[in-house]
């Protein structure tokens, strides 16, 4: 197999940065959502719980113009990142993080909440009962418990980020180098002529990716299931 | 509600002069800030710690000036030291009670709350904990509410008696009191009936595996005790258990004839009857039947002889006696 361009691989890069970063950063916002969706009783729960799965009944063209609008240099919030914080999401590798995120929100917040919904309640009011406040009965309890559903729902967003192509392309475009993904590369290339050798070794490095992740969850998940078991 | 996992209706909690709920004056304690040692029907340990970790869990959230137990007194107390490294998952039920009861009380406690520990557990695994239960309550110097089904556990266990029925209390008191009265028997069950009279070990005989208890109706010969000599035992005779005649029977093999007086017949209209015998000061229970009343003539102040076989005399209601002074009686509980 010959020598990966300096295009490919900046695509492999950039798709593994992407998908780490929309990862890492809608876990805390899925945790806390989960949370608020499996134990929460509040007005508007069901409106809620319809906006975080509306990503994944939509056609992805459509949240990824969403987000060029709400995001965009001139759109309310893009606006006011850029202006309070320097930051531009738009056309940027950034954005597509963002994308990702938002795509592979609803099952990260799914898999973390059946998760949550499993913890034994009473083991909470032992703890409380021990002397942990509330905070105290969620980080050393309720949220080790979850772990498993955490594990699962930081791989489907993994998984979803870097499979991501529509919202992507339409929200940051497709610009080698800076937010041309894998996705996007493959596309690229099977819509020019002789592109079909590139896009099946970009194809190829994508299931080799894919496996190494849902390999990588899955002996994270085998060890926390073990430890909840005893030795 | 003690514990604050549940919010009453109306009244008041109070533990050792702190009030934890007063509904008429908007009091509710939290539960993180009770400081209610909770032992629970199921052990509920956090299946992702140690044990050691989940015995270490309520001295976290304890004051260290209020940090009372030493970890190790309460690990060797209980006999778990070998599981210190271990995963609840990994246990036996009578391991992870006994791990349960030990993280209730390294959070130093003010009352130690122990609701049905022993009904999920079989007979055996009850036998394993409950000498480390008696244990608990004669060397950790902390107050216990022991929540039970169980009269043969209480009678065990106990140093005073709240009897409830249907939410009511029925009967406060010494655990002798309680279980000598006649009155409440169709509370407790009538099989159980049985009343708790305590003794002293005068002598252990190794050639017949017997110990004699002092007793100031006479001498009790129970199946052997591990207990030395001079200590105070306390025992369980079941009302059925007991004969009564009215002249000392000679060429008996009952071994326990224990000379007393008739001091009330319980009134109902079964063939079967309880009567209650004053035997120098304490008071035991015999069950008769209506026959045996009339032909006896066994009526209050009637002089009689109660007939107790010693292999009926049960060795897991005997056990050394707590301290008869009211140290170990919360003084809790107002609702």
């Amino acid at each position: 197999m010959p020598e990966f361009t300096a295009e490919e691989l900046a695509a492999i890069g950039l798709s593994l940065r992407v998908a780490f970063w929309a990862m890492l950063g809608s876990l805390p916002f899925g945790i806390l959502v989960a949370l608020a969706l499996a134990r929460g009783r509040f007005w508007g729960k069901t409106f809620v719980d319809g906006l975080v799965h509306l990503p994944l009944v939509l056609p992805p063209v459509v949240t990824g113009y969403l987000l060029l609008l709400l995001f965009g240099r001139r759109g309310p919030i893009g606006e006011l990142l850029e202006q309070s914080f320097g930051i531009v999401l738009a056309f940027r590798w950034t954005g597509a993080a963002l994308a990702g995120a938002i795509m592979g929100f609803p099952l990260m917040v799914r898999a973390i909440r059946l998760s949550i919904e499993t913890v034994d309640r009473r083991l909470e009011d032992a703890a409380g009962t021990l002397g942990a406040n509330r905070f105290w009965v969620f980080a050393l309890v309720t949220l080790p418990l979850t772990l498993p559903g955490i594990v699962a729902g930081m791989l489907l967003s993994f998984a979803k980020s870097l499979g991501e192509f529509g919202a992507t392309i339409t929200f940051v475009s497709n610009i080698p180098g800076q937010t041309q993904t894998l996705a996007s590369a493959i596309y690229a290339y099977t819509q020019v002529p002789g592109g079909d050798a590139q896009a099946l070794r970009l194809t190829f490095v994508s299931i080799v990716i894919s496996m190494a992740a849902l390999l990588a969850s899955e002996l994270l998940a085998r060890r926390v299931r073990k430890r909840l078991a005893g030795d | 509600m003690i514990a604050g996992l549940l919010r009453p209706d109306s009244g008041r909690i109070v533990v050792d002069g702190t009030v934890l709920v007063d509904t008429a004056r908007g009091i509710f304690v939290p539960k993180h800030r009770r400081r209610i040692g909770y032992v629970f029907q199921e052990p509920r340990l956090f299946p992702h710690l140690t044990v050691r970790h989940n015995l270490l869990f309520g001295r976290w959230f304890t004051a260290p000036a209020a940090r009372r137990e030493q970890f190790h007194d309460v690990v060797s107390l209980l006999g778990i030291e070998h599981l210190l490294d271990r995963r609840p998952g990994a246990l036996s039920g009578g391991e992870k009670q006994r791990v349960a009861i030990g993280r209730a009380l390294l959070a130093s406690p003010r009352v130690l709350l122990m609701d049905e520990p022993l009904a999920s557990l079989d007979a055996p695994r009850k036998d394993e904990i409950l000498p480390y239960i008696e244990r608990l309550r004669d060397e950790a110097r902390i107050p216990i509410v022991y929540v039970s089904h169980s009269v043969a556990e209480v009678a065990r266990l106990a140093t005073s008696v709240v009897l409830m029925s249907d939410g009511r209390v029925d009967a406060v008191g010494p655990v002798a009191a309680v279980f000598g009265r006649l009155d409440l028997y169709p509370k407790t069950g009538r099989f159980e009936a049985g009343a708790v009279i305590e003794a002293e070990v005068a002598e252990h005989d190794q050639r017949f595996g017997l110990t004699y208890l002092d007793h100031a109706a006479g001498r009790i010969t129970v199946p052997r005790l591990e207990v030395p000599k001079g200590a105070r035992v306390r025992i369980r005779i079941r009302s059925r258990d007991v004969i009564v005649a009215v002249q000392r029977p000679a060429g008996i093999s009952a071994l326990n004839v224990l000379p007393g007086r008739i001091v009330e017949v319980a009134r109902s209209d079964g063939p079967v009857q309880d009567l209650r015998i004053a035997l120098s000061g304490d008071s035991i229970l015999a069950r008769v039947t209506q026959r045996s009343i009339v032909e006896l003539g066994l009526e209050p102040g009637r002089e009689v002889f109660a007939i107790v076989k010693s292999v009926a005399i049960e060795s897991a209601s005997t056990r050394l006696a707590p301290p008869s002074e009211e140290e170990g009686v919360p003084r809790l509980l107002d609702l």
